[in-house]
Parts: C-alpha cells; structure tokens; sequence
C-alpha cells in the first residue's frame, strides 16, 4: 500500500482506537487535516484555541483512562499547547501530542510560524520526537502510544514537518498499534516487609495518591483499607478511589485538608503510601510531616521513592498488582483503640463548612449541586474544576463515591482547565452529566470554548461562582500579605449569562432566581450545555490553611 | 528519614564528599543531548564536565558526565534512567580517568 506521511499517521491512529481529536489547523498541519477529511473515520473538535484542544484532549484521557490526541500547527500553534501538555505532565496524563512544523529544509531558518517545537517540549513531556523521515512514522506513532500509557503516564509530543507529511512511502503492512508495557516483578521480599510492618503497626495511616486511579486500583485499596483497620486519606488527585462517606475516610490531606485528617496523621506510626509522590500541597514541610512514622512507599516511578521522604520498604511496581499480592499476607485487625482515637479527633477538630444551608453560598452551593442532581445519576456525574478557592472547596465539600469522577488540575495548577476538559470528558462519555465548577477568574482564561461546547451539544453544567477577583490571591494577600490588596479585584462586572448566551449557551442566574434549589435541578437534569451563575462573598475563605512553608499541624482556621 | 537528614549525616563524612563520573549509553540521535543537559539543568544539578561520542556502528553514544556528588545523585541517575533514549546509566568514582585524560586540552 502507498500512503503519505499524513495518511499513515490518520490509519495509525484509527489502529491505536482513536476516533475524536480536538485540535486546530494550520498551515504547516494541512496535509494532515487533508488526510483527516479524505479519509473521515475520526471525528475532529475544532477547538477556538489550542490551549483549550489540550484540555478537551485531557478530559478525554481522564475520563477514559486511555491516551487523547490533540493536534496543532507549527510556531503560535504548537506554543499554545504547552500549558496544557504541562498540565498533563505533572498530573500523569496520558496524551498524544501532534504538532506540525514547517518543512525539513527550512527548520532553521525562523522560517514563517517556525519555533523550536522538540526544544520547547522536552522539559513538558514524558518523550518526545521530531520526525525527519517518513518511514519513522511506522515506529513513533505506535512507541508514543505506548510510552504515554505505560508505567507512568504521561504526555508525548510528535512534531512532523509538512515536507514529511506530504512524503510518500510504500508498506505492505502497517505495524502492530502500541500496547502499555506490562508492569515490572514485584519483588516479594520488600512485600512481605511491607505486610509485616502494617500487621505490627499501632496507628497506621493510608495514603491514596492519583496512581491508585491510574492503575484502576481502588476497589483493592479500599479492601486494604478495611481489611487492616486503616483510616485513610487521600490526595486531591485521589478523591474519589474511596467514597466520602465511607466511615475510614479522613477526605483530603494537607494545605486545605480538614483540622482533624492533619492531626491524625501526625499520630500516625505507619504511613502506606500507595501512587502518591509527597507534593509539598500535600505533606507541607516535608521534615515535619508525620514525624513518627516509618513509611511504605509504592509506585510505579522508581525516581519517586526517597525523592522526598525516604521509604522504610519501597515497592516499585504496579500499584493494582502489589496489592492483589499483599491483601493475602495481611491480617484482619478492628484496630478499637486507634480508630476511636480516629474518631475522637474528627468530632473535636471537624471540617467546617460555615452556610451549607444556603444554595447562594460557596459551601452551601456545592452541597446544592450535589443533591439536585437525580439520585440514579448522582454517582454517574463527572465533576471538574478550574484553579482557585471554588477547587478547594469542591475538594473538600463534594461527596465523591467513584474513581475517574474528579478531573482537576493538581500538579500544575492550571487556570482555565476546567471548562474544556468538562467538554473532552463529555466527549468520551456521552451518557453522563459532567459538571464543571469554575471560578471568574479561571473561567475567563479559557472563555472561547463556550464556542466549542455550543458546537458539539455537550452536557456540560459549568457552575460559575463568581466573586468578581482572583480569590485565592485575595485570600493569600488578605491573610499574609496584611491584606494590601493589589491586582486581585476585577473593576467591573461582565455579564457571564449573556456571554453565554451569546455563545449560544443556556445560562441561568441564581442569584435572581426566586427558588435556586428548584432552578438549579431544572439546569442540571435537563440535557445539553448550560452556565449557572451565581455571586459569592469574596471575603469566603477556604480553610484550614497551612501557611506555605509551614507544618501541616500548623493550619489557620476551620 | 527525608532528605535533610541524610544530608547532614552526608556532612559528617567527608570520605564520601568529592565528585562523581556518570557514563550514559544513549540513543545517538540529534536532541539527546538536549535532554540529558537539560535534565540536569532544570533539578538545578550542576554538571562540571561533558563529555559525547558515538561508539561502535554510531546508534549509539556514550555520554560521560562529571558532577558533584552529593546526596541528590541518586535521585539524578534515577531521573536519567527514565530518559527514553537513555539506555543505561552507571556511576564511576573521581577517580576515574576519562576526564583527566582531557586535562593536557584545558591547560
């Protein structure tokens, strides 16, 4: 068979299972756009910009579990991806990036829309490839594929330049798609230190991180946890591997973990740190946290064990795979002492949750949400955010029950996440309702995929709670910086209900609303796209806090 | 035990204080040296000395690295180890002769 560079990379990608990538094109990505549309098996979102095709490509992959492609064009096109292949760097995405570059002949020159798109990428990808022959498609597209879903997740960059795409090659055969790795041996001896040391434990600690979603271990991790008696807390990247109303969950640790998670990690004696990797959001001063424990440390990263903590038994392996090998060697324990000190610090040092009774408040709106949506659906609704207050505050408030539920943007912290990864979710699970909390000052960063969402009919319910500021600065500036307020506050008001209806978006506004809690459950149970918006108090806090730099036992507030 | 304390216990030793030889075998291809150097720049890890040539039929080079040893090292060679195009990573003690063979070019 003869195929162009541009053919080869559109079958390979069908063979790797992918039927919709978002991107945008341009004038070094047109042989592929060419190919796309000659060929027409994969559906294409046209993003409004490609910041926001690398979030709807994320949602994608975060929902489904399996690699994303978003593709761009060279130069403004291939920059604008960045932030959000960083994104899924640091939160171990896996994504296929496709950029294309100006002509081989002309790499070098500051030719038209030329940028050093290999040089940009390397420090924002797991791997990454500038394509200089044709026939090398046959080897990349299928090893970054496999790259991006084995082990540690992650994104891969491929930038092919037009004179490779326009090339042709004769096959006579395509190769094999890429297939994720399988995992590395568990070495038993460290497991069986590893069950000695939980079995002989007096106040041990679980400790979730997100490779427990990753590795589709939660259902096993759960089983851990109430096998050996173990109060757990999870990550921000883990909400969602343990329910929240079950009775062993402390919710989330650290910055903006609840007073009593906090404490009761500091009495622990036995941390099981399972797919997490300490963040200092999570463990604040990494000399302070948990002093009296030793540490069982898991990961699929070896780099990660004793990057931050130094493990007393460290397992490289697949998560899911260590404890179907451990959950054997574990003794049932009820743990009376331990977990009624558990529960004693919990009723003295509660998270608190000031106006939960009230739908036009942070809390109160959030609570709202939740028990608006239908009871059969409940559980099936996919929850983002963007990057703020309104992020904590869902993470702490939302009553989570499943794995992939919770999208966020943890490691890098990106504003502008949310909307258009709602969207790529929405995408790649039609069936459910995906609600998308943002703030203004988030939702403003990524506001031009209101365009995409109208385009493709998602049921998508953004919940905008707007305090008109940037209010996790103004938190930060009110409470450490002798609140000299500066460059937080937006000096007026936009309209986000006729934004969005301008975009061609349903919105409604609670704050006029005579029954928000009967016009919020006409909003989210009524298919297709729709912005809620609804004012909060910019002085809301969201606490505790740990003061950056400081022990997680020294928490302000809550 | 976090990295602070090994740190201090590495002050107390100054036996194993000095300097480290790395040898990388890689993939020879143009940007590997991009992400070896800039690896190491960008976890702030000094790298005193390079050194990059192709061995046998050219697949391959080997790159030589002659950095300060200290308690981040581990952390570093396991950091390069995750390279794709980083087939292996060894360590070597200052004593090792690769970069003093060079010294009479830096004279």
């Amino acid at each position: 068979m003869k195929y162009t560079g541009a053919q080869l990379v559109v079958r390979l990608l069908e063979q790797q299972g992918i039927t919709t990538v978002a991107g945008i094109p341009g004038g070094a990505a047109l042989p592929l756009y060419d190919a796309l549309a000659e060929r027409g098996s994969i559906r294409h979102v046209l993003a409004r910009h490609e910041q926001g095709a690398g979030f709807i490509a994320q949602g994608m992959a975060r929902a489904s579990g399996k690699a994303a492609v978003c593709i761009a064009s060279s130069g403004p096109g291939a920059t604008n991806l960045v932030t959000a292949i960083a994104d899924a760097k640091l939160d171990s995405i896996p994504l296929v990036c496709i950029t294309g570059q100006v002509p081989l002949s002309m790499i070098g020159t500051d030719a038209f829309q030329e940028v050093d798109t290999y040089g940009i990428s390397i420090p924002v990808t797991k791997h990454n490839y500038l394509v200089r022959n044709v026939a090398d498609l046959l080897q990349v597209i299928p090893e970054a594929f496999r790259l991006a879903e084995s082990g540690r997740p992650g994104p891969v960059w491929i930038d092919i330049p037009k004179d490779v795409q326009m090339a042709s090659i004769e096959i006579d055969a395509l190769p094999e798609p890429g297939r994720p790795d399988t995992a590395p041996c568990v070495d038993m001896d460290e497991l069986r230190r590893a069950a000695e040391l939980i079995n002989a434990a007096k106040t041990p600690v679980l400790y979730l991180g997100g490779g427990i979603v990753t590795a589709g271990a939660s259902a096993q991790a759960v089983m851990l946890a109430e096998q050996a008696g173990l109060p757990t807390t999870m990550t921000l990247m883990a909400l969602g591997t343990m329910q929240s109303d079950h009775p062993l969950s402390l919710g989330m640790l650290g910055m903006h973990g609840a007073r009593f998670t906090n404490y009761i990690l500091e009495e622990s004696d036995l941390l099981i740190v399972l797919g997490a990797r300490f963040d200092d959001r999570a463990i604040g001063k990494a000399e302070q946290f948990c002093p009296k424990a030793a540490i069982v440390h898991v990961d699929i990263d070896a780099a990660e064990l004793g990057k931050i903590k130094r493990p007393h038994v460290g397992i490289h392996g697949d998560v899911s795979q260590v404890l179907d090998r451990l959950l054997p060697l574990i003794q049932v324990q009820l743990r009376k002492q331990w977990l009624s000190r558990v529960s004693d610090l919990r009723s003295r040092h509660p998270l608190l949750m000031p106006g939960l009774e009230n739908p036009r408040s942070h809390y109160g709106l959030i609570d709202a949400v939740a028990s608006a949506l239908d009871p059969l659906q409940a559980d099936d609704a996919i929850i983002t955010t963007d990057v703020g207050q309104h992020q904590m505050w869902v993470a702490q408030a939302y009553p989570f029950s499943r794995p992939r539920q919770w999208l966020t943007s943890g490691g890098l912290g990106t504003m502008g996440f949310g909307m258009p990864a709602a969207l790529g979710a929405a995408i790649a699970e039609p069936d459910r309702t995906v609600i998308c909390f943002s703030g203004d000052g988030s939702f403003m960063m990524n506001i031009q995929e209101l365009a995409t969402m109208a385009d493709e009919n998602a049921n998508v319910k953004i919940i905008l709670m707007n305090n008109q500021s940037l209010g996790m600065v103004h938190q930060q500036q009110d409470m450490f910086y002798k609140r000299r307020l500066f460059a937080v506050d937006y000096q007026r008001r936009s309209d986000f209900v006729k934004i969005a209806q301008g975009f061609g978006i349903e919105a409604c506004d609670l704050d006029t609303a005579e029954n928000p809690r009967a016009m919020l459950a006409d909003a989210l149970n009524r298919r297709g796209p729709c912005l809620i918006h609804c004012s909060i108090d910019i002085e809301a806090k969201v606490l505790p806090i740990v003061p950056p730099g400081a022990s997680n036992t020294e928490m302000i507030g809550g | 035990m976090n990295m602070r304390d090994s740190n201090i216990n590495r002050k107390l030793n100054p036996e194993q204080s000095g300097k480290a030889v790395l040898e990388l075998t890689v993939r020879n291809h143009p940007g590997v040296m991009s992400h070896v150097c800039g690896l190491f720049a960008r976890r702030a890890f000094n790298v005193e000395g390079i050194l990059c040539m192709p061995v046998g039929d050219g697949a391959q080079s080997r790159i030589w690295l002659l950095v300060r040893e200290d308690e981040r090292l581990p952390q570093m060679m396991s950091q390069a180890g995750k390279l794709e195009d980083v087939l292996s990573v060894a360590r070597h003690g200052a004593d090792h002769r690769v970069f003093e063979k060079l010294e009479e070019f830096f004279g």
